[in-house]
């Protein structure tokens, strides 16, 4: 649906992108996540045709954007501020870019009550663009892009304006949305549950570039570096030396962890014998009384931060440089593991990831 | 929004407490604009409700008869004089803010849209004409219009016209155009404000659903800015209607406006209460004119939609 290839955009001296390439399928929800100033806006921005690429080429379906102007381009925006025209209530804001189309006003009609009735917000055509709350203003954007019945509908952050409990609760809603459309969604983030819990791949960018392309349970699992690693939420790393490598797998070998091998991260690119080894906290669970594991490593509680259902645990495990950061729930006690007891960690191989410095 | 719902109750439960606290608070008030609010009692005010008093009475040769008429209304009202020169003030005040605000408006554009870095200095520059006096810049579009003028000089020098032309100078176009040149300045910084005020995302937002950019302006832009092109229209209409010293420099017989007749009943026919009368008369129709003018643009942009 999407084809971005070898994609860069300069200002200047700065790369905001840099030689990006990326193929969206068609129906299918991607996210571009990354911190800010990766340039995913900047990427997002040249697909609706806002900005242009220095070098490099965008085709929409099929059609390279070359030159085709933002109003002409079969895409939608969903912006961050949601651009809602305050002069205009809500079902003139809807139908903004459908009198273009000059259909018969019943049609006209028809599809902005459709439009609003797939974001929820039956019977508020009236209603001024002043008077609404901040998740109805979204809805309004959602609408207002979802009437166009464009081939890709874009979204600028859609969610970082409003409280938690919205957020989650539009999450699912923009995912069963999605569903329900079958348009293919690109949405830009920074949030990485979000990315996680909406798309069906995502791609996470730094400084200008793509570092991963991947559904969520692989790049949460199996990020490519470090950078993704630490991204996608906490994660343990822990020195190590490659000892042997192959198409599939990596053999590592750690202080803490022993000889490890590992399934080859997609895209890894040694960077001489040195490597990292990460395990995320919640890989990891504390053995009570005299449960074994086959894989297990020991060591002293230092430090303890109580989050409601969850218990962190900060571990030191002798031979290891960092103590281990440990993520328990709270249904056996792990809030009442006393600072400073002795500790026993039990974690499955398959949740080791060796990963590129 | 959160912190405001927290904030909320306390204060309003602080202000509930305390409110001999916000007598004082009011009398604060009163105490800091007082200054300003005896001075305008006194020289607007007053002033403005000496003249209505006037308007009812009648000059009896050199004392006023004190006596309740309405006498100098209905000569305002129906010598055909006055009303010549009251719609022929009213017409050159519509057409000068018309044509202001026309001409204002791609400027204000400019300076909005693509005055980059340099929108302050833009801003400047269009006040520098100013820096001299207003009589100066009226004498000088004599000198542009006059007998052997600039304009006449230039238009011979092409041999477009044999002989210097006397149509230029001293008539109704004349007025207009000087004053059109007066209030540029006035009629560009309201207008730029509310440009500035329009988000430019909106206009991303309408591009995105289709709109091309002429569509865009006439859909989004203006709309949006037209508080300030209200606000410009009636800073020159209000003060255009009763201008004076322009009509007396440029206008000669034919650009006479209201304002040189109210003149000549306070000075040379010594008639105050007629005078008074024609002044009252122009203030009430040109408030009418700006509230009609006003609800007019409101109605034609929520028709543009």
């Amino acid at each position: 649906m999407i084809e971005i290839s070898s994609v860069s955009r300069s200002y200047g001296a700065f790369k905001a992108l840099d030689n990006a390439s990326l193929s969206i399928t068609k129906g299918e929800f991607f996210s571009l996540l990354g911190p800010s100033g990766c340039g995913k806006t900047t990427l997002l921005r040249m697909i609706a045709g806002f900005d242009t690429p220095t070098s490099g080429t965008i085709s929409v379906d099929g059609q390279p954007m070359d030159g085709i102007p933002a109003n002409r381009r079969p895409t939608n925006m969903v912006f961050q501020s949601y651009a809602i025209f305050p002069h205009l209530n809500v079902a003139q804001n809807v139908a903004y870019g459908l009198k273009r189309l000059r259909l018969p006003s019943a049609e006209e009609k028809r599809r902005v009550e459709e439009a609003l009735a797939q974001v929820s917000l039956s019977g508020l055509d009236a209603r001024g663009a002043t008077e609404l709350s901040g998740g109805q203003r979204q809805r309004v954007a959602l609408a207002r892009a979802l009437v166009m019945r464009p081939k890709v509908l874009l979204l600028d952050e859609p969610l970082s304006a409003l409280d938690k409990k919205l957020r989650e609760q539009m999450q699912v809603e923009l995912r069963r949305l999605q569903q329900a459309v079958g348009i293919t969604f690109v949405l830009v983030t920074h949030d990485q549950y979000e990315a996680l819990g909406m798309s069906d791949r995502i791609a996470v960018m730094f400084g200008g570039r793509i570092a991963q392309v991947a559904a969520p349970k692989e790049i949460y699992q199996r990020p490519v570096n470090r950078q993704v690693a630490d991204f996608l939420g906490g994660m343990n790393f822990v020195k190590a030396e490659i000892v042997e490598e192959n198409a599939a797998s990596i053999t590592v070998d750690t202080t803490g962890f022993g000889r490890v091998r590992t399934d080859k991260p997609q895209a890894f690119v040694r960077n001489g014998k040195a490597a990292t080894l990460g395990i995320r906290p919640e890989r990891l669970r504390v053995l009570w009384d005299d449960a074994t594991s086959p894989h297990e490593v020991s060591g002293k509680v230092v430090d303890r931060h109580y989050f409601g259902e969850i218990t962190h645990l900060i571990v030191e495990v002798p031979g290891l440089e960092k103590p281990l950061s440990v993520s328990e729930t709270n249904n056996f006690g792990a809030d009442d593991i006393p600072v400073g007891a002795p500790i026993r960690l039990a974690y499955d191989p398959d949740a080791l990831v060796a990963m590129a410095d | 929004m959160t912190v405001a719902a927290e904030g909320s109750p306390p204060l309003r439960a602080k202000r509930a407490a305390a409110g001999s606290l916000l007598q004082s608070e009011q009398a604060q008030g009163m105490a800091l604009i007082s200054p300003t609010l005896l001075y305008a009692l006194v020289l607007l005010a007053v002033p403005v409700l000496v003249v209505i008093a006037h308007s009812f009475w009648t000059q009896d040769y050199l004392t006023i008869d004190r006596t309740f008429t309405l006498e100098n209304y209905r000569l305002a009202l129906t010598e055909p004089i006055y009303r010549d020169l009251l719609m022929r003030s009213l017409y050159i005040s519509l057409t000068v803010s018309f044509f202001t605000v026309v001409l204002a408006y791609p400027i204000a554009y400019f300076i909005s849209f693509h005055g980059g870095s340099r929108k302050s200095l833009w801003l400047f520059l269009i006040t520098i004409p100013f820096w001299t006096s207003y009589l100066l810049r009226v004498m000088s579009w004599k000198v542009i219009l006059g007998y052997g003028g600039v304009l006449n000089s230039g238009l011979m020098g092409l041999g477009i016209i044999d002989e210097p032309s006397t149509a230029f100078l001293y008539n109704t176009t004349a007025v207009i155009l000087t004053l059109t040149h007066a209030w540029a300045a006035f009629t560009i910084l309201p207008i730029f404000v509310s440009l500035e005020k329009v988000d430019r995302t909106l206009l991303e937002a309408a591009t995105d659903l289709g709109d091309g950019p002429v569509r865009r302006f006439l859909r989004i832009t203006l709309p949006l800015s037209m508080p300030g092109v209200i606000a410009a229209l009636l800073i020159v209409m209000i003060p255009t209607v009763g201008d004076y010293v322009t009509p007396r420099l440029v206008g000669g017989k034919d650009g006479v406006m209201i304002a040189n007749a109210i003149q000549a009943q306070f000075g040379k026919a010594a008639n105050w209460p007629l005078g008074a009368a024609l002044s009252v008369t122009t203030m009430a129709i040109v408030t009418a004119m700006a509230g009609v003018t006003v609800f007019i643009l409101r109605w034609a942009a929520r028709r543009a939609r």
